[in-house]
């Protein structure tokens, strides 16, 4: 239990989420979301598909972030890099990475004045356009203190209350009905949370291979990361995260940045 | 973005910066008029930005195109997800971020202008986004606003009263709005426009002008 989960969590925090919608404005507009039933729709398909690889994406940042500190900063740099690939490959819809390394890059920035620290602070250098959104999550919530499951719960959560707020202010619908939905989904987001690999990765230890970094094995203990517990993280897992994919939710951000009316940014 | 770019992620250092103008107030009291007002009449001798959290469609960028306000690049539209007064107060992030990039592009500037999106009487700048602040209402909303105060009527630092040339049509009494407004504000100025008889704004543009003087003159970064 972690209290800085709730901070993260919580729709207050500065980091501009309020005005992205998550694809729920341009439901909206083409009459896909108008009533709870199809709202509560909605929001099972975003989490099945969106909310499951950010939150995975959040886990393996987590993780990162909390074991692999390397004394070599380009080690470090290179891993957020590598990691901001394998994000950017799960994202098709261009209106939706950009959205995306947006509101990292937001929380990123709001977040080093909440939580200094030389793990966000090599995030922040590594990927000066922008990080995607689940890795300055992730990133944020080992310097919080929380574990990968906790990071895989806090983006699962942020991945469907947004949209939910979304049609609440768009539709009007009402606010205790929606919070309903969100409370019958628990169960759904407890499961997506529970079913994201946090470090459980077999390693090889069979030397580098040409071209690809060092692998970050035990965490060698730099200022707070001086915890024993073996990091594990490599490639390899990073490759086999989920990369559900979501044609729905691409098409209705595509379709979304083209409108010449917009109440929110995403 | 270089790798050198330094992503702001300090908190806001007024040093050698632009000063940074909140336009509040109800909707339709004129805030968009007095940006467009301060544009026309401070482009020539100012280096200016516009960042505008009102509802911004391509009509509204090619009728200021039209107009010769200020060229559209640097007016940057901030979508608010339906939240006006979170933008601009709860939760700045997307609006510090809009200033910034047009500092970044076109900068150095001398002022770079925040309008609101147009909300009800108790929202306000928040200090991290806005140096200063301007609220404008308009008579039409009725004469016993400013008696009724709230932070954007008491504290702003400018108090624009607008549409003076509606007041009779309204019944609005300005010797009224005058007075209430003075006692609630404590002496911090108020002016009474009509934007649409006076397009330059010019005892607006004139508070302007000196407030950006001297902002440069006190965080010249020396």
């Amino acid at each position: 239990m972690n209290a800085a989960l709730l901070l993260l969590a919580d729709s207050r925090l500065p980091a501009g989420g309020h005005g992205h919608s998550g694809g729920a404005e341009e439901a909206v507009r083409i009459g896909a979301i108008q009533d709870l039933p199809s709202l509560a729709a909605f929001l099972r398909g975003r989490l099945a598909t969106a909310g499951l690889v950010t939150a995975a994406l959040a886990a393996a940042a987590c993780e990162l972030g909390a074991n692999g500190s390397s004394p070599d900063p380009e080690t470090s740099r290179s891993a957020w890099v590598r990691l901001d690939a394998e994000a950017d490959a799960r994202i098709s819809s261009p209106a939706q990475r950009g959205a995306s390394r947006t509101q990292g890059r937001l929380l990123l920035r709001t977040s080093r004045r909440i939580w200094p620290s030389p793990v966000l602070d090599s995030l922040a250098g590594a990927v000066t356009s922008g990080v995607h959104h689940p890795l300055a999550l992730g990133a944020v919530a080992a310097v919080a203190g929380c574990s990968p499951a906790e990071a895989a719960l806090a983006a699962a959560y942020t991945s469907v209350t947004g949209p939910a707020t979304a049609a609440v202010r768009l539709l009007g619908l009402d606010p205790v009905a929606v919070h309903r939905l969100l409370a019958e989904l628990a169960p759904a987001l407890e499961k997506v949370a529970a079913a994201v690999p946090t470090g459980q990765v077999s390693r090889s230890g069979e030397g580098e291979e040409a071209g690809r970094p060092p692998r970050s094995e035990k965490s060698r203990g730099s200022g707070e990361a001086g915890k024993s517990r073996e990091s594990g993280m490599s490639w390899e897992s990073w490759e086999s995260l989920p990369a559900h994919a979501a044609p729905a939710l691409d098409l209705l951000a595509e379709q979304h940045i083209r409108a010449d009316l917009r109440l929110f940014v995403s | 973005m270089g790798a050198n770019h330094d992503d702001h992620h300090h908190a806001a250092d007024p040093r050698g910066r632009a000063l940074r103008l909140g336009i509040g107030g109800p909707v339709g009291s004129g805030k968009t008029a007095l940006t467009a007002a301060l544009c026309r009449t401070l482009g020539p001798s100012m280096r200016l930005g516009v960042v505008t959290n009102d509802i911004y469609t391509t009509e509204d960028a090619d009728f200021l195109r039209r107009a010769g306000v200020l060229h559209p690049e640097r007016i940057v539209a901030v979508q608010t997800g339906c939240c006006p007064h979170t933008a601009i107060r709860d939760d700045i992030a997307a609006n510090l971020d809009a200033v910034e990039s047009l500092e970044e592009r076109f900068g150095p500037l001398d002022l770079v202008i925040v309008e609101s999106g147009g909300d009800n009487l108790t929202a306000t700048f928040s200090r991290g986004l806005a140096d200063r602040q301007i609220f404008v209402l308009d008579v039409s909303g009725g004469d016993k606003v400013p008696r009724k105060g709230g932070p954007g009527v008491t504290t702003a630092d400018l108090l624009v009263v607008n549409k003076t040339d509606l007041a009779p049509m309204v019944g609005a009494d300005l010797t009224v709005m005058s007075r209430d407004a003075a006692a609630v504000r404590e002496g911090r100025p108020v002016l009474f426009t009509s934007i649409r008889e006076d397009p330059s704004a010019h005892a607006v543009s004139e508070w302007v002008t000196s407030l950006v003087s001297s902002w440069a003159h006190e965080h010249s970064g020396v």
